[in-house]
């Protein structure tokens, strides 16, 4: 029962030809397979494969933001299945600093990390970070928090040092506007990311080797959206984000913009969608057609004593946990799952920071988990069927499905049961 | 005899020069066997800090014995009641030997809070106080294989009175009678060995007279408490535990409890010492620091002396002294990762260190990780440190069988200030 389909077939996205031609002379860094289109939603499973491996998609992207992921070895990391995370340009141009890495043959020596690695551009951690910085049309300008000189980040500047980090994919520097604010702000960073990402790939030093992704801005607002892919979509870029959301607007707007970027985005490259990570995100913007995902909340909220599980979240240090003696989520395959009781979590959670790390992994593995389950319902063509399974079992009662992701699956022809 | 089972095959003693043994039949079904000297593996609940499963099963040499203390279990009692399985099984760990002592030998334990019929432990909700009778409660929850006798440690800081030290050899043997009556009828303590512990500060009648009468005791071995690195110097440390072992029968082990410096484990196990807590590789961790001494004896010299000189250049920092009253400072035996020369030095922690975090990092990424706060700093680092630390003790063994003490002490002691 092969729901298994060529690339070529019937294209239900909206695309050109054109598209397609021009994705075959770009970037040989980067090959995208699509392996699995789901015939109802908009959701795929692709191989895309990546200098260091393939990755299969739909993917989560754990976030390692200064060259290490929360207490969890490689080893491990790898052991989970993780096959691309991120590092922090920002983080890492700082501390330890380009030089540094490039000695030690990239953040893959560095980190000692076989797989791929992901870097953003280091423009939103200094716009969310730092407070002195002022954005013009050279770049960011920031003051260094370390000892304080002023320094600016350039789309070349920018791309330098993603290029001695020597991430598998790279982020064009953008002009990151808050999702909440409106009006000609709006459209000037939209513009503006544009004008940089022309500056970006031509900064590239190393396009053989380092995919450089553009992202897509304009807000909330439908047509800026669509002004701003308009103009993307003709660079030849191995790949697109949709960006400057899930900064707090509301979810209604959120999905329309997702959807109506890849509405857009030509079929054969990769979309990846910038800072989510929640279950149900994930779930809704898979059908929604997004292929990555990226997001600290999993990793973060573990040194919290949050564990995620299929129906929400269990803070491992409430009381009621401390003579529970199953483990997290009985049906889950992690190490820590298969050796440890939240009892013991509970109880651990006193004593040593291991706690954080035996959560952490359990964290990760719930997310790659969900997505390869996501990727295998899609391949044998019971996507839709999985996501009326999740949501009943995320969600105890019907009328509490949340009503952006009712609507945003409805638009995709999935009816909530 | 009732319980112990626990039988120490000598192999090599050597005066003054240590004990070379098999510690056999350990363990409730008496299945495994410890090597001596030997050392205890550290952990905080079970689980070795910072470790998970996986990360601590990258070491090769670990040791048989698991070490947990009551003080960070008696505020968990009233749940191990209720899993009934005990603490083993608690904490996820299969094939090992549970060893229980009363106080974590790295957290510092205030003073003045024992009575003569209690003692107090200091675990994550502050002072829990402890009745011979709670405390053999406690040991029938945890279910140890083995476990250290209610004692009075109070006495290890210098200056303390003739007087006090008196009364907390009287009360400790006074708390191994009541322990034993327990022990002794309880069958949830079957198979389950006990070990007295020999008091007695600094002043020497008091510690044979601690020794005499706890060897009269049906025990299986001997905890020597009131040691602990601060407490006094080495040359006293050694004149006391050389006349506490030998008023202790030839066949019963000796466990050492705070001292873990290799120079003065040496000196101890050339006293008689045959078991050490394992506790210093997290201390060193804590600090940022990377145990680096050497401890090779192959006769070769350009092989004894170690090839980098990993902290000789950083001196202003290191503390060479001996007697070191404070346990949070950095020792002669390991490198401050966090210093700033090791920045950009691609090598790995220890030339030639089969560790993971040898095989797989090198110092500038450990260095980066320690200044940016990051957890696995401490993952690392513990993997290394846990990993040299029980080799030393294989080292040890193998000097003692082939008469390398000397070489050895040399070996370990280079990359001081010698
Ligand atoms: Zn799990
Ligand atoms: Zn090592």
């Amino acid at each position: 029962m092969s729901a298994t389909r060529n690339s070529e077939a019937d294209g239900n996205m909206k695309e050109s030809s054109m598209h397609f031609k021009k994705a075959l002379s770009a970037a040989p860094a980067l090959s995208l397979k699509i392996i699995a289109e789901c015939p109802v939603t908009k959701a795929r499973a692709c191989d895309l494969t990546l200098p260091h491996c393939t990755v299969s998609t739909p993917v989560f992207m754990p976030v390692g933001t200064q060259g290490t992921l929360k207490g969890i070895t490689v080893d491990q990391l790898e052991g989970l299945g993780c096959q691309i995370c991120l590092g922090n340009t920002y983080h890492l141009g700082m501390r330890p600093g380009t030089e540094l890495i490039e000695k030690a043959n990239g953040l893959h020596g560095f980190m000692n990390w076989k797989r791929n690695l992901l870097t953003d551009s280091g423009g939103f951690q200094m716009v969310s970070l730092v407070e002195l910085s002022e954005v013009t049309e050279e770049g960011v300008k920031f003051k260094s928090p370390y000892d304080g000189k002023e320094i600016l980040l350039s789309p070349e500047k920018s791309i330098s040092i993603q290029n001695s980090l020597g991430s598998d994919i790279m982020m064009q520097l953008d002009d990151v506007v808050s999702s909440t604010v409106k009006g000609p702000r709006v459209e000037e960073a939209m513009h503006r990311s544009i004008r940089w990402l022309d500056r970006c790939i031509a900064a590239n030093k190393h396009p053989d080797k380092q995919n450089l992704f553009a992202i897509i801005q304009g807000g909330l607002n439908a047509e800026l959206r669509k002004a701003c892919l308009d103009e993307m979509i003709q660079r030849d870029v191995p790949g697109f984000a949709i960006g400057g959301l899930s900064g707090g607007e509301e979810k209604d707007d959120f999905w329309r913009m997702v959807t109506l970027s890849t509405d857009y985005l030509p079929r054969e490259k990769p979309r990846y969608l910038m800072g989510v990570g929640y279950a149900v995100d994930l779930v809704v913007c898979v059908a929604l057609g997004c292929d990555m995902f990226d997001c600290v909340f999993p990793t973060r909220t573990a040194r919290f004593g949050s564990a995620l599980v299929p129906w929400g979240s269990l803070q491992v240090k409430q009381k009621q946990y401390a003579k529970d003696f199953q483990p997290i989520d009985p049906d889950c395959q992690c190490p820590t799952c298969k050796r440890h009781s939240r009892a013991y979590l509970h109880a651990l959670f006193k004593s040593d920071t291991a706690a954080m790390h035996h959560i952490t992994i359990h964290n990760i593995a719930y997310q790659l988990t969900l997505m390869r389950s996501v990727r295998q319902s899609i391949v044998e063509g019971r996507f839709p069927e999985f996501i009326q399974t999740f949501m009943k079992r995320m969600f105890p009662s019907r009328d509490q499905y949340p009503s952006w992701a009712v609507d945003a699956l409805a638009s995709v022809n999935v009816t909530l049961e | 005899m009732a319980g112990s089972r626990m039988k120490l095959d000598l192999s090599r003693v050597v005066q003054g020069r240590g004990r070379l043994g098999l510690l056999k039949e350990v363990g409730r079904m008496g299945q495994h066997s410890v090597d001596i000297p030997g050392c205890l593996l550290y952990t905080h609940l079970g689980s070795v800090p910072h470790l998970t499963q996986d990360t601590l099963h990258t070491i090769s040499c670990l040791p048989a014995v698991t070490h947990v203390t009551l003080s960070n279990m008696a505020e968990h009692q009233e749940v191990l009641e209720e899993f009934k399985g005990g603490l083993k099984k608690f904490a996820g760990l299969h094939d090992t030997v549970l060893y229980c002592s009363l106080h974590d030998p790295a957290a510092h334990c205030p003073t003045g809070h024992t009575t003569n019929k209690t003692v107090s432990v200091w675990g994550s909700g502050g002072r829990i106080e402890l009745t011979a009778a709670k405390f053999m409660a406690l040991q029938k929850t945890v279910q140890p294989d083995w476990y250290q006798s209610m004692a009075d440690g109070e006495t290890w800081q210098t200056g303390t009175s003739r007087k006090r030290v008196r009364k907390s050899v009287d009360r400790t043997l006074a708390h191994l009678d009541e322990c034993l009556t327990v022990h002794q009828k309880s069958q949830d303590l079957e198979g389950v060995d006990i070990f007295g512990v020999v008091e007695g500060g600094d002043i020497l009648e008091e510690r044979v007279r601690s020794a005499r009468e706890t060897a009269k005791r049906p025990v299986a071995g001997f905890c020597l408490d009131g040691f602990q690195t601060g407490a006094m110097d080495q040359a006293l440390r050694s004149q006391l535990i050389t006349a506490v072992t030998q008023e202790l029968p030839e066949d019963k082990p000796r466990l050492l409890q705070g001292v873990g410096r290799p120079d003065e484990v040496l000196e101890c196990v050339e006293a008689g010492i045959d078991l050490f807590e394992g506790f210093f590789p997290f201390q060193a961790t804590e600090r940022g620091c990377a145990l680096c001494f050497s401890f090779d004896i192959t006769p070769n010299p350009e092989r004894a002396a170690p090839d980098e000189e990993p902290h000789t250049a950083g001196g202003t920092q290191l503390n060479g002294d001996v007697n070191c009253d404070d346990q949070t400072h950095m020792t002669r035996f390991e490198m401050n990762l966090k210093d700033k020369r090791y920045q950009d030095d691609f090598r790995p922690l220890v030339e030639g260190c089969g560790c993971y975090c040898c095989r797989n990092h090198q110092r500038a990424y450990v260095h980066h990780l320690l200044m940016t706060n990051e957890l696995l700093a401490g993952v690392l680092l513990m993997i290394h440190n846990t990993c040299h630390y029980h080799s030393f003790f294989r080292a040890i063994r193998e000097a003692l069988a082939n008469d390398k003490m000397d070489l050895l002490r040399r070996s370990v002691l280079w990359n001081g200030k010698e």
